[in-house]
């Protein structure tokens, strides 16, 4: 290879590259950003201060930023879970449906009792339902070697037509009796239960308490705990894990279930605290478990950094929704997500690899 | 033979992160001799070689090749100046033709090959060398020794007249690797310089013009092989004399109780074929059993099977009148049964865990280490500090990835686990290769250390001289078969030897 400049593997990975190339992506992605703003006649920093303005400064764009980061951050945990262990699951989406699918079924169904025992059922009810769904993608892949790949995204279209059915198509348990025209489902009297706080005048969903405590819990589950000791080694080597007595076999379906609850808890955290029903239209625009992978990869697969990491996109749709207008195009957020998307993915690549010169270095030799 | 030099390093100097991997070597290569590099792991080799083919770049030092200065910045530039590598994993695309991966990634080519004229040209090299290989065929219908023969056909190709080949003997049958020493000597005869990677003392007596041998990343010396000794080469390499003779045991063999025993254990390998046929064996407490064989004849499936990494598929296996659970290898865990696998690096060890994690693989299911299923930190970490100072682990921390490490000192962390655990049974197999002189010794000192504290050794090696000298008994696998059974003190080598390539004892006694 002749170019000037080439990649050499790391020997070791340097602790401090793994905060300071992630903010070095960033920037960069606000520079590209920048140049793709300037030629659309657009001043940077004045869309840059905007976005900042209503994504996060103050109480109430943060707030807004909170609300958005919630789903995201349970979707991108769900991601995250099963990155660690080397499995890709792209079924937060469906799993995020079933969850909510769960969930409002519970949440229909019980009134009358206390705050706490509705939430929890409604978020056990999530977790069911997402993890089921996501187990059957774990046994095919261990009993059969199926790519989790394709069984999880095939399974998101498989949701999306089990909620259109439940929904539009049927007169299920789940749909509004009383709204022929527009079809839609029965409102979740629960509604009232799941609470907003207001935490130093932050507005903090319930749920995005939920999702903190949730990526702590994941954060103990890997560093501290046999189960993850266990997951981290099937990651390293399938067969040094065979070789010490590690049940591979359950440990797949195990890790792609808590995967699964994770999205399912997010799809409780939809119905209860901000949709109050199940909305299937809504759901399928909103694609909060694609959006999760790409949370989960920009975190690094670290369940803490995902939720501050879900935070910040959650700011950016947000900022993105509420700037809309003539003079702020929708795909202008888009393209800002892509492009820090982009600069990150390159990033990973400087923490594993070096860059190197291919000028001569005669003088090393004199020395 | 012309005195010209070919290459010469002087001064090479390479650190890595903690560790200094050169530390001054000097080489120099003639033009028409075959050059033997030969070294401890870690010795430095491997560093040299990839400083000589433009993979690393030396942090002080000089290289010359044909008397001009020159820095490499890729293995193409090195190339280009004449310099190859045979690599020790090939680089070859499995189904591709044996022309087109000749002609795969060569500069300034044009976008169609013309596949008649680099057969034509691969087949007057082949023949010029010894080196036959058909042209059209594909890669992964060809033996390993052929594919070799592609490698050097590569780099043959594009024109090398230095050829750096690193441990090529280690996949070859000895069969194949007379045939390559015959290659090597007729490229040195046509004034090409090849330097041969090794530790195969015997190999570099029979193949080479000149030693050069390195210790701890220092040239130790340049020696004339005609006026040295595999003994004499033996010490430069390791800075003492190594004996290799029959070990005498401290506490002989208790064969009245039996430790492991396989009884008539079928099993299938990777893809589904019958490879261990009815195969029953008895280990007694403190006794060392040999499984000589040539490799592929069913060793791996035996102590995989023994292990628990492999269901078998007929047979039991008990330890001390216990059931070890086919395929389960919590269950031979738990019955005493120790193993070092043949890949240390990615079975033996997860490779980018660290070495405390490591110690801890096989042990942290037990109270020791984790309470009510949550990991105790310090506890794995004092295990790994006491086991590094107790096996002479050299590592910079605990918290280094096995990965890191020397061949060595990996295979000490390995040993340092499954010795800990005061097992039973300990399942070897090819524990000494790859290692160097020094670490040799103490894998097989452990063994029979091992052996005397009464733990049964089923050492299953390729490596007849080992066997001979460790073992109690041997047993000769051939075909997934048990074929011979023989004491080891007075053992017939021949016998051994035509077992081992398939004649029946019959035969072989005669």
């Amino acid at each position: 290879m002749r170019s000037p400049i080439r990649l050499e593997r790391r020997l070791e990975q340097p602790k401090w590259l793994n905060w300071a190339v992630p903010l070095i992506s960033l920037v960069a992605a606000l520079v590209l950003g920048a140049i793709v703003l300037w030629l659309t006649g657009k001043n940077p920093i004045d869309v840059y201060h905007r976005i900042f303005e209503r994504g996060f400064a103050g109480k109430q764009a943060f707030s807004g930023a909170l609300e958005m980061a919630t789903p995201l951050a349970f979707t991108g945990l769900c991601a995250a879970v099963a990155f660690r262990m080397g499995l890709i699951n792209i079924g937060g989406e469906g799993q995020f449906y079933m969850g909510a699918i769960g969930a409002a079924w519970v949440g229909i169904a019980v009134s009358g009792t206390p705050t706490g025992i509705t939430i929890a059922l409604m978020c056990l009810a999530g977790m069911v339902f997402g993890s089921i769904y996501a187990a059957i993608v774990g046994i095919l892949r261990a009993k059969f070697n199926t790519n989790e790949i394709i069984t999880s995204l095939m399974m998101n279209y498989l949701a999306g037509i089990l909620l259109n059915y439940l929904i539009f198509n049927s007169k299920s348990y789940w749909r509004n009796p009383d709204s022929p025209q527009f079809p839609k489902s029965k409102n979740i009297a629960a509604r009232a239960d799941w609470n907003t706080y207001k935490i130093f005048g932050i507005e903090m969903p319930i749920a995005f308490l939920i999702a903190m405590l949730a990526g702590v819990a994941i954060w103990f589950l890997y560093k501290r705990t046999r189960f993850g000791f266990e997951v981290s080694v099937i990651a390293d080597s399938p067969k040094a894990a065979r070789y010490a007595g590690i049940r591979t076999s359950s440990t797949i379906v195990i890790v792609l279930a808590l995967s699964g609850a994770l999205a399912g808890l997010g799809g409780a955290a939809d119905v209860g605290n901000f949709r109050g029903l199940l909305d299937a239209k809504g759901l399928q625009m909103a694609g909060y478990g694609y959006t999760g992978i790409v949370v989960a990869a920009l975190a690094r697969r670290n369940p803490i950094t995902t939720i501050f990491v879900a935070i910040f996109i959650g700011g950016l749709t947000k900022a993105g929704y509420s700037l809309q207008g003539p003079d702020f195009p929708s795909g202008l957020v888009g393209t800002l997500q892509g492009l820090i998307l982009f600069t990150a993915v390159a990033g990973e690549i400087l923490i594993k690899y070096r860059l190197r010169t291919n000028v001569s270095r005669a003088g090393a030799v004199v020395a | 033979m012309a005195d010209r030099i070919a290459v010469r390093m002087s001064g090479i100097v390479k650190r890595f992160p903690g560790v200094v991997a050169n530390d001054g070597v000097d080489l120099e290569i003639r033009a028409g001799e075959v050059h033997a590099l030969l070294g401890e792991n870690g010795a430095g080799k491997s560093t040299l070689s990839n400083i000589l083919t433009g993979l690393y770049r030396p942090d002080e030092g000089s290289v010359e090749v044909n008397g001009e200065q020159r820095v490499f910045s890729s293995p193409r530039d090195a190339l280009d100046a004449g310099i190859g590598m045979v690599h020790q994993h090939f680089r070859l695309v499995a189904t591709f033709t044996v022309a087109e991966n000749v002609v795969l990634g060569e500069s300034g080519g044009s976008l169609f090959m013309n596949e008649a004229q680099v057969a034509e040209r691969v087949r007057e090299l082949s023949d010029r060398y010894g080196l036959a290989v058909d042209p059209s065929a594909r890669i992964w219908q060809l033996s390993v020794g052929e594919q070799q023969r592609v490698e050097i056909l590569k780099v043959l190709y594009r024109g090398a007249k230095v050829l750096i080949l690193d441990e090529p003997t280690a996949v070859l049958t000895p069969v194949e690797a007379r045939s390559l020493f015959a290659t090597l000597r007729a490229m040195a005869d046509e004034g090409r310089s090849v330097i041969f990677i090794s530790h195969k003392l015997g190999e570099v007596m029979s193949v080479s013009d000149r030693v050069t041998v390195l210790r701890g990343g220092r040239t130790v010396g340049t020696v004339d092989t005609s006026e040295t000794s595999t003994r004499g080469l033996a010490s430069m390499m390791v800075g003492r004399s190594v004996e290799f003779e029959r070990v005498v045991r401290e506490n002989p063999a208790d064969t009245s109780v039996t430790v492991l025993r396989v009884e008539a254990v079928s099993a299938n390998d990777d893809r589904g074929r019958a490879s261990l046929h009815d195969v029953s064996l008895t280990v007694g407490r403190g006794e060392i059993v040999g499984v000589a064989g040539v490799a592929g004849n069913g060793q791996r499936e035996l102590a995989e099977v023994i292990s628990g990494m492999r269901a078998s598929t007929a047979g039991r296996i008990t330890v001390q009148e216990d059931l070890v659970k086919s395929g389960k290898a919590r269950s031979a865990i738990a019955r005493g049964i120790a193993h070092v696998p043949e890949d240390r690096l990615h079975t033996g060890l997860a490779a980018s865990h660290s070495v405390e994690d490591n110690l801890a693989l096989k042990n942290y299911r037990t109270s020791q280490i984790s309470k009510f299923r949550l990991l105790k930190r310090g506890a794995i970490r004092h295990q790994a500090s006491t086991l590094v100072e107790r096996y002479d682990v050299k590592t910079p921390n605990t918290t280094t990835p096995v990965r890191l490490l020397s061949g060595g000192n990996v295979q000490k962390v390995l040993l340092a686990r499954e010795f800990s655990a005061l097992p039973k049974v300990l399942i070897a197999a090819s524990p000494t290769r790859g290692l160097d002189v020094g670490a040799i010794e103490a894998v097989r000192e452990r063994l029979v250390a091992a052996a005397n504290e009464g733990v049964g050794v089923l050492l299953i090696s390729e490596d007849l001289d080992e066997i001979m000298s460790l073992a109690d008994r041997i047993l000769v696998m051939y075909e997934g078969r048990i074929v011979d059974d023989v004491p080891a003190d007075g053992a017939d080598r021949e016998r051994i030897g035509l077992t081992m390539g398939g004649s029946s004892t019959k035969e072989a006694t005669q």
